[in-house]
């Protein structure tokens, strides 16, 4: 779906990205994750047609982005990180426009403005000028405008950034909902959001690719720990001696404990939830709950950006 | 519909949706209301038609060109300053469907208001007779002129990171390109022929004024708007760079 081949952009003297290789197949879900100023607006707004490169090529469905930017910008749909609303403007008038200047006709545009509008549970707001509209509701906005015109490529910028909680949960499940319907590359800087709903990462540090692949891939290659949580009724002392024994497990540690339950953080290099909810059902524990912890992307993370900030 | 169809119906809505619009509309029928009564109806001695709607012409000239500046000053620099540009910048629309858009909207509201006008010289019919060739001519010059304050202007919004820095820049090509005629005065042929047939209003705008189209002054300012609209699309292409 997305080839890019050394791609590079200058702003003046300055490199704002170098050399980017990578591709995305179709249908994945794809989290493209770095620090502020990292490049990861920029190569997403090479990637929406939005920004000329410097040098390198950039291949969308086969088709290179410099050479037929229109025939790529139909199959794309694009989020900025600010969201492009016109606020004078009501909800359905907007999403229509968009849809109209993405080639959708307007026989086709209220069927797509009313798909957009379920997907986002905006049809409550149809009617509503975008100025009067919580931030929330902005953003979910502009994700409409990104997917009116059904794209197969769907790019987006920070679409979780300054929502509540509550906002924070429909997103992620919306993305989960497009999963399949559209090839999807996020950025964020919410680094569980990322590991909950994508396949792949791409991790970005001063203009370069550091480490791509699956979180267990990366990990691996880093030797970065994982971190599972598990919670169980039993003696405490046995329960740490059996998890330190399960191959792969690095350490163990009692995170909380009380008459109801003992809760252990264990340190892995590999994902041995198996392993260690087997052994601590054989040593006589109820098992009450494990999970992986949400911190193992956050060590990736710190780990390369803190590698690359050595070096 | 194409592109700029699309974008000049959207963007004549946001005239028509905000404030801005109606303010400079009323500012403009304000001001011409104002010298209409001061200079061609108050005058103290009498006039003959043609000079009270030739004095008419000659003020809504300002006027226009005023108003053309604060129209199109929005037009790009707005939504840069917004963000809503990338919305048009990754939509398979060319940049020239953008300007064209604009400008076309721009010119259609500027239209709208200087076609406003026309009670005023209507009212000469109360006490002298009125010449519709020379209201023709009048309004087709207004148009003209409009159609060339806004193309500067469209391109000094292009150029432009703000809208205020957007008006200064069109001011200043606007105010450069009509002052020309001054240096004609201090120079020599074939130099000074040069700067009048180069000046905005002095050589080509008079004619309208009295009723007389020439298409020497129509050629020259769809000429003005043209170079204006090419190299504001060439602006915002080289954007893409930045």
């Amino acid at each position: 779906m997305i080839e890019v081949r050394d791609l590079t952009k200058y702003f003046g003297a300055r490199a704002a990205i170098r050399a980017l290789n990578f591709d995305i197949r179709p249908g994945e879900v794809v989290g493209f994750v770095g620090l502020n100023g990292a490049g990861k607006t920029t190569t997403l707004k090479i990637l929406g047609c939005v920004l000329l490169p410097s040098s390198g090529q950039v291949r969308i469905d086969g088709i290179e982005v410099t050479a037929e930017p229109h025939e790529v910008r139909r199959r794309i749909g694009f989020l900025p990180d600010v969201p492009p609303l016109y606020d004078e403007m009501t909800v359905g008038a907007y999403l229509t426009f968009a849809a109209r200047l993405r080639g959708v006709t307007s026989r086709d545009a209220p069927a797509r403005v009313q798909e957009s509008e379920d997907k986002l549970a905006l049809r409550d707001v149809h009617g509503e000028l975008i100025g009067t509209l919580s931030y929330g509701f902005r953003q979910r906005v502009g994700v409409a405008q990104a997917l009116v015109h059904r794209p197969r490529l769907l790019i987006l910028d920070e679409p979780a950034a300054g929502l509540d909680p509550v906002q924070i949960v429909e997103m992620r499940n919306l993305i989960r909902r497009l999963r399949g319907e559209h090839t999807v590359l996020i950025s964020s800087h919410f680094l569980a959001e990322i590991s909950q709903t994508c396949d792949r990462l791409l991790v970005i540090q001063a203009g370069e690719i550091v480490a791509q692949g699956t979180e267990e891939e990366i990990a691996a290659t880093l030797g970065t720990p994982g971190e599972i949580e598990v919670a169980l009724r039993g003696p405490a002392a046995t329960a740490l001696e059996v998890a330190r024994k399960v191959p792969g497990v690095l350490d163990a540690q009692i995170a909380h404990s009380s008459a109801q339950e003992i809760v252990l953080k264990i340190r892995a290099r590999e994902d041995c939830r198996p392993e260690i909810a087997r052994a601590l059902v054989l040593a006589g524990h109820q098992l009450l709950r494990l999970d992986r912890g949400t911190s193992r992307l956050e060590s990736i993370f710190i780990e390369l950006t803190q590698r690359e900030r050595l070096s | 519909m194409s592109a700029a169809l699309l974008i000049a119906r959207r963007e004549l809505g946001s005239y028509l949706r905000t404030m801005s619009g109606y303010i400079i509309a009323a500012a403009v029928l304000l001001v011409d209301g104002i010298l209409w009564n001061a200079f061609a109806l108050g005058a103290q001695q009498d006039k003959h038609s043609a000079e009270v709607l030739s004095d008419f012409f000659y003020f809504s000239s300002g006027t226009t060109m005023i108003a053309a500046v604060f129209l199109s000053m929005r037009l790009v620099a707005e939504e840069r300053q917004n963000g809503t540009l990338v919305l048009l910048a990754s939509s398979p629309v060319r940049d020239r469907e953008i300007i064209l858009g604009k400008f076309f909207s721009a010119l259609a509201f500027l239209a709208m208001v200087t076609l406003a006008t026309a009670f005023m010289p209507a009212l000469i019919m109360v006490n002298g007779k009125l010449s519709i060739g020379q209201v023709a001519a009048g309004y087709l010059g207004l148009l003209l002129l409009g159609s060339a304050a806004l193309a500067i202007g469209t391109l000094g919004s292009t150029l432009a990171r703000s809208q205020v820095l957007a008006a200064i820049i069109s001011g200043a090509m606007l105010v450069g390109l009509i002052v020309i005629w001054l240096l004609a005065s201090v120079s020599e042929r074939p130099l000074n022929d040069v700067f009048l047939a180069l000046a905005l209003w002095g050589r080509h705008f008079p004619p309208f004024q009295a009723g007389v189209i020439n298409l020497r002054d129509v050629a020259y300012y769809l000429l003005v708007t043209y170079f204006a609209l090419f190299a504001a699309t060439r602006v915002l292409e080289a954007r893409r760079w930045q």
